[in-house]
């Protein structure tokens, strides 16, 4: 094993179940593309089966993992918080990764999935900029062009993280058909790939997207849940924390985190983004609001009008900002294994103070979701003395001036 | 009428066939420009129905869909309005496959084939996940027209063709749909491998704008789609009589 300067090097837990067939996740999943990319699925499917079990693929992950990303990443005891709320909470700490997300675990796999494949580009979609930002970096280091298709709504209020992947090397493109946003962040990624898939990966930063997607990215994150099950276990005298909760856009984080306690007891909690509350039209809780469909590659839960035109999103967090979810998901509320509920902006802005007041630690606008649903849960839906495990995806440095505009603060 | 032994009666009579595309909602006498295709000597005619995120579609084509959409097309409101064609060439939709998906297989199906559409174009739908979709399709008779591309591998050409009704779709290149300056080189080996593996009509389509590029590509293959130039006319103002005489011209490069 290579030497590595930061002590023991991450311990990769065993690789988890493969979909079925053709990518199904019981009746969701899949790969709906043009005939075009389906050779490049089928490669990337085959690339990616053969490096997941194979010893040297896995140290050197693991390698990147630990004295790159800085994994693993702490389980945060919150007393001030618990003692606030009632309950036992834990934090997963994917802030403290380089980059300061968790999407990080995924562009190092991809990237590094890329070199083998020969290819010398890769490309990527971004909401608020987390992925972008990660991608462009893990770019950087293995020396690959990149190209990031951002929405041209997002491009203007994440200025920041442009200029941050421009800095990095990374073209950025700004996106303004359709919405936008995300979904047409996607879009033209989708239509950059057709015309370049010879020599260029995309790497996707959620759950979602044609098979072999959901299924390597939810790999790629769960060391997340990996982790934090035996952390959890050493501040819990052995035991599971009684429930495991996550902020769900596309849903990378959470699948990730639930990857690690699918086997256990534990209540596994996915809160989505309700925006302006899910009666309001305006929101993101494609569980708790959509219908089954399929779009950029994948048959899963969709908000949709009534004739199959897919809907805008709203959040206040642009990571949570997408029409749709991953197709293991929508598996996992059909099978009731997973529960899904949502948090609106003013909870989300709600636990985004909370946290940062009790604990000293600002959360990214997405995890705040979930700080702000166990705010409004605690004694409720989550029992008084319960413990749990809230993932705390990514930072807020990237969100601050949007809050504090929000919340009537004079910046100067 | 159906799609398949039209274009092959038509091939076999030594024609190079025409298939021209028209977003359907696009402007208040889309039905005109439509019946004008067909006056102007198109074999057959793909109808769009408009969808919100259109992957495989260049900027022309998104935006002739988002102004249908924002013009309040939907797709049942266009299979209905192409009920009213009494053209005498086939009729295909090409949609994506989540309105077919929402609407149910059954229905769409059924939907078309009371319409009098004789195909469906899905590009989004690979071979692979054909079956469902097929199954509602074959039992009311609408033939499903399946895309070749120039990455596909031999063995995966050969059960396209098979699995292709109405004609095999061959993607003219790597890329969205939008009009370009001459045709790819991919484009000529493309017909060439259809033409080899099948005996299905084989048609080139993405890219094609001129009758120049059209009489170039039907060279290797049996006939052309063109969808965006034609497209690019109507956005830019013109009606049923600019889209006739636009397919007018390609007909006569064709035939010449």
């Amino acid at each position: 094993m290579a030497k590595t300067a930061r002590g023991a090097t991450v311990q990769l837990g065993a690789p988890g179940v493969e979909p079925e067939g053709l990518g199904r996740f019981g009746e969701f999943g899949g790969r709906f593309v043009p005939e075009t990319l389906v050779p490049a699925l089928i490669e990337l499917e085959d690339a990616f089966r053969t490096a997941w079990t194979s010893d040297d693929f896995r140290a050197e992950y693991a390698r990147l993992l630990t004295d790159y990303a800085g994994r693993p990443t702490p389980v945060t005891e919150c007393r001030r918080l618990s003692d606030r709320l009632g309950v036992r909470v834990l934090l997963k700490r994917e802030d403290l990764t380089h980059t300061g997300s968790h999407k990080i675990n995924n562009v190092l796999g991809q990237a590094l999935l890329t070199q083998r494949m020969g290819k010398h580009r890769v490309i990527a979609e971004t909401g608020a900029g987390q992925h972008g930002v990660a991608t462009a970096t893990a770019a950087a280091l293995f020396g690959l062009d990149c190209t990031v298709f951002m929405g041209a709504v997002d491009v203007e209020r994440q200025a920041l993280n442009v200029w941050r992947m421009r800095l990095l090397g990374a073209e950025v493109i700004p996106v303004s058909s359709g919405s936008a946003t995300l979904k047409d962040a996607i879009n033209d990624a989708l239509r950059d790939w057709v015309a370049t898939v010879e020599d260029t990966h995309y790497c996707i930063g959620s759950v979602v997207g044609p098979h072999p997607y959901p299924w390597m990215v939810r790999e790629l994150q769960r060391v997340v849940g990996d982790e934090a099950r035996e952390q959890s276990r050493v501040l819990l005298d052995g035991n599971d924390p009684d429930v495991v909760v996550a902020c769900v856009g596309g849903g990378s984080n959470a699948m990730g985190t639930f990857a690690g306690f699918l086997d256990t007891k534990a209540r596994l909690v996915g809160v989505e983004a309700a925006g302006h509350g899910l009666e309001s039209g305006r929101h993101g809780a494609s569980i708790t609001r959509g219908v089954p469909g399929v779009l950029h590659g994948a048959r899963s839960l969709y908000l949709q009008s009534e004739d199959g035109q897919i809907l805008e999103a709203h959040s206040i967090s642009a990571g949570l900002d997408y029409p749709g979810v991953g197709p293991e998901h929508a598996a996992l509320a059909a099978d009731k294994r997973a529960e899904y509920h949502s948090a609106t902006d003013d909870e989300a802005l709600a636990g985004f103070q909370l946290l940062a007041g009790t604990e000293g630690i600002v959360p990214a606008l997405e995890p705040a979701h979930a700080i702000g649903w166990l705010a409004r849960e605690a004694g409720h839906a989550v029992p008084a003395g319960s413990t749990v495990l809230v993932t705390l995806s990514g930072r807020g440095d990237k969100d601050a001036a949007q809050v504090a505009e929000r919340l009537g603060a004079d910046l100067g | 009428m159906k799609l398949e032994s039209s274009l092959r009666a038509r091939r076999d009579d030594g024609a190079k066939l025409l298939v021209p595309y028209v977003t359907g909602g696009l402007g208040a006498d889309w039905l005109d420009v439509v019946r004008a295709v067909c006056d102007a000597g198109a074999d057959a005619v793909e109808i769009g129905i408009p969808f919100s995120d259109p992957v495989m579609d260049g900027p022309t084509i998104q935006e002739a869909s988002s102004r249908a959409l924002a013009d309040g097309a939907t797709p049942a409101g266009i299979v209905a309005d192409a009920a009213k064609l009494d053209v005498d060439v086939p009729l295909a939709v090409m949609t994506y496959y989540n309105p077919v998906h929402h609407a149910g297989h059954e229905r769409f199906a059924s939907s078309l084939a009371d319409a009098g559409i004789d195909a469906a174009i899905v590009p989004d739908l690979p071979v692979d996940e054909l079956d469902a979709w097929a199954a509602a399709a074959d039992a009311v008779d609408v033939e499903t027209v399946l895309l070749a591309s120039p990455l596909t591998p031999d063995d995966r050409l050969a059960v396209i063709c098979e699995r292709s009704r109405g004609f095999v779709y061959g993607v003219s290149l790597l890329g969205v749909t939008g009009a370009r300056t001459e045709v790819a080189a991919a484009a000529l080996e493309m017909g060439r491998r259809l033409k080899a593996v099948t005996d299905r009509p084989a048609l080139i389509g993405l890219g094609i704008s001129t009758g120049e590029q059209a009489v170039e590509a039907a060279a290797v293959a049996d006939g052309v789609i063109v969808g965006s130039a034609l497209i690019a006319l109507l956005l830019d103002g013109g009606g049923p009589e600019a889209a006739g005489s636009f397919v007018c011209q390609l007909r006569e490069a064709l035939d010449a």
